[in-house]
């Protein structure tokens, strides 16, 4: 087993003993799924929305390439200044040119997961820039010097009093165990940021193609404050947020805060299209937008993967998904946890080291039911398993199901093996449950039933 | 009509109750059946873990002795999604494509063959005992049969059904999953435990024996104060 293996399985042990957290995140995602569920039955039609709005995903993808140049001309007509970054590496030497021409000192960011994939913080602080994030989840786990635990809520694991200990511990702030309040400290030491910052940096939730218009959803107002005030301001966008028009947002839209975050309508959904125009008294003097491809294409290319790009990147089926719900994000060790997690990041960081999160799944499918754009992500998981095992087989995997695939196919080796292990299990109790163990993974934790005196197939024969 | 069943192998040496259960009710009813003595299995486990040429060997072998069958009967809903589902997906585009989406269309789940295509409901089984039901994944999510054993289930005489919260939510076995990870794999079965407790019932009702192995090896070695029973047991209770 390779390193990432190793730490994945150390990191999901640790947090399934963790039986205090995993309550915690079992209830928030319990009364969540109450309050999406109550959200879901107020469309007219769920189903049929989702079915829409993966038809609508896939064809901004099968014609991704038109799509995006019709964006990058829009995007430079309202006087953005376009840049592709292919790699992440080209991402960060892009926004670290930016902020060197602009002298710049801090730097604002609202939720990006784009810039955590590229771990861009990492790259500009040391760079000596300071950069503040402004989503109150992501200021709470940035305070912490933790990647975020959940693509939507990055500090759904914290607990209040957890939350007032650490702003009393690094911003000096009375402890607290009021919500309203903590959320008060935090927006102070926010505001004096804002107002001195040189450049806003944030993610994107969609690039309309037609109008050139990057739209951003959120709740706090952070974004438009992020892109508001700074002089300059940076957007940072996968390639695959592209749609092609401005009214497909009107299912996009309620779904993405349906599914994402249990709600009809996120609290603000703005529309970027550009600088600040002559005449107008906000806005950003200049305006930055960085395609970022990162393995995208890659995924693109690859006929079955593909509608794996179809993520809106709503979080819901990490919500779902009793694996995530059992070993936290923080286990999974990549930017994109969860079942989409599972399956994009062995595609984008290589088989090899990251197969370990497609087996780490039941595939019990509750993430393909639930996901907006209907990506069936658990049969996702299964191609991957297929990808790994044709590209690096494991020798007695391969050699163990060949021999199975053997004896399960000729009646009499079934039945001399049916014999031998009704034999070999009266010995069972002297090894069970320890290393000597055959069946140790089995058994460390679980009993396991005994072979039948008579198992069906000898009692079919005797029978007929 | 004749039957054919399939019985996978994890029923054939640890439940071989639930397939003479099945045998019996089959013969209640008047229906003829026939058993498969080879292969013993199914091929999932293999196909699970991503080695499809190691599960085609056992996947020609069944599709080819189901063949000329009327129906073919799985009583579980995992190895059923396996057949139904993941064989035509596995020969696609290979010379079994055709025979692999025939077995498919004829092959059933225990439950949604009764009543889905018998139109049997009522088996007039006694069974006075409160129970609550695991819907194993596959069966609920691939063959979409939330429906069929709850409405046998609701003609079982003396039966008190009290759906868990957690119904719907995996139990944690997942085939190799469940000894690839096991200390994730049982914490998901704790958790499934929990929730059936909560109700109170005497038993967890299952489609699926695999779900069953891995609770009842759960329950066991926690003594947990619930036991678990596949569905066709009860069925065949008079
Ligand atoms: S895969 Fe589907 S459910 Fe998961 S984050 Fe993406 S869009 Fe949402």
């Amino acid at each position: 087993m390779n390193a990432i293996a190793l730490e994945f399985k150390k990191n999901a042990v640790r947090t399934v003993k963790d039986l205090q957290r995993r309550q915690l995140v079992k209830t928030a995602l319990g009364n969540f799924e109450i309050a999406r569920n109550d959200k879901v039955a107020r469309f007219q039609d769920w189903q049929k929305a989702r079915y829409v709005a993966a038809k609508l995903k896939w064809e901004a993808l099968e014609n991704l390439h038109a799509n995006i140049q019709r964006l990058e001309e829009n995007l430079k007509k309202n006087g953005a200044i376009v840049h592709w970054a292919a790699t992440a590496e080209e991402a960060r030497r892009i926004v670290s040119a930016i902020a060197k021409e602009k002298n710049a000192r801090l730097i604002v960011k609202s939720k990006a997961m784009t810039a955590e994939e590229i771990h861009l913080n990492e790259a500009l602080e040391k760079e000596g820039y300071e950069v503040v994030e402004t989503d109150l989840g992501e200021f709470i786990v940035q305070l912490r010097r933790e990647p975020p635990y959940h693509i939507v809520f990055p500090a759904m694991h914290l607990t209040r009093y957890e939350i007032s200990d650490l702003f009393a511990q690094k911003l000096g702030s009375q402890p607290t165990d009021k919500a309203e309040e903590l959320t008060m400290i935090a927006r102070r030491v926010l505001r004096e940021k804002y107002i001195k910052a040189d450049i806003g940096i944030t993610g994107a939730n969609f690039a309309v193609a037609d109008c050139g218009v990057i739209s951003i959803t959120e709740n706090e107002g952070n974004a438009r404050l992020t892109a508001a005030l700074p002089k300059v301001m940076i957007t940072l966008i996968g390639i695959e947020k592209v749609i092609p028009k401005l009214e497909d947002l009107a299912l996009f839209l309620p779904m993405l805060a349906t599914a994402g975050a249990a709600q009809l309508i996120s609290g603000y959904n703005t529309f970027y299209s550009g600088p600040r125009k002559n005449g107008e008294t906000d806005g950003p003097q200049e305006y930055h937008v960085i395609l970022l491809d990162n393995g995208r294409t890659e995924l693109l290319a690859d006929p079955i993967e593909r509608d794996a790009l179809r993520c809106i990147r709503c979080g819901a089926c990490l919500n779902v998904c009793p694996i995530y719900r059992t070993i936290g994000g923080h286990s999974y060790g990549t930017t994109y946890c969860g079942p989409i997690g599972a399956v994009i990041t062995p595609i984008m960081r290589g088989i090899e080291d990251w197969q370990q999160l497609s087996y780490a799944s039941s595939l019990c499918g509750a993430c393909a039911e639930i996901c907006p754009v209907k990506i069936i992500l658990h049969h996702h998981l299964l191609k991957n398993r297929k990808i790994a095992a044709t590209k690096k087989p494991v020798w007695w995997q391969k050699i163990g199901f060949k021999i199975f695939s053997k004896i399960s196919t000729c009646p009499t080796l079934w039945s001399i093996i049916t014999k031998c292990g009704r034999l070999l299990q009266k010995l069972h109790p002297l090894v069970k449950g320890s290393r000597l163990d055959p069946a140790y993974a089995w058994t460390k934790e679980r009993d396991l039933p005994p072979i039948a005196p008579q198992t069906f197939k000898e009692w079919w024969r005797s029978k007929k | 009509m004749k039957v054919t069943l399939f019985i996978p192998c994890y029923i054939d040496l640890f439940y071989p109750q639930v397939g003479i259960s099945i045998v019996k009710i089959f013969e209640r009813l008047g229906i003829e059946v026939e058993a498969l003595e080879s292969p013993a299995c199914c091929g999932q486990p293999a196909y699970n873990t991503g080695y499809h040429d190691e599960t085609k060997e056992a996947a020609i072998k069944l599709m080819e002795q189901l063949k000329d069958a009327e129906a073919v009967v799985i009583p579980s809903g995992s190895c059923g999604a396996m057949v139904k589902v993941f064989y035509p997906e596995l020969f696609e585009g290979t010379e079994y494509e055709i025979l692999s989406k025939e077995v498919s269309s004829k092959c059933y789940e225990f439950t949604a063959f009764l009543v889905n295509r018998l139109g049997v409901t009522d088996l007039k089984a006694t069974f006075p005992h409160k129970i609550t039901f695991h819907d194993g994944c596959h069966g609920l999510r691939e063959l979409n049969n939330k429906l069929p054993p709850r409405v046998l289930l609701s003609k079982v005489k003396g039966l008190e059904l009290i759906e868990m919260k957690e119904a719907e939510t995996c139990c944690g076995f997942g085939g190799t999953f469940s000894a690839k990870f096991p200390i994730i794999s049982t914490a998901m079965g704790e958790t499934k435990c929990a929730s059936a407790l909560e109700t109170g019932a005497e038993f967890i009702v299952s489609c699926d024996s695999s779900c069953i192995m891995h609770l009842q090896g759960l329950i066991t070695r926690q003594n947990k104060n619930i036991k678990t029973i596949h569905i066709a047991e009860i069925l065949a209770q008079q």
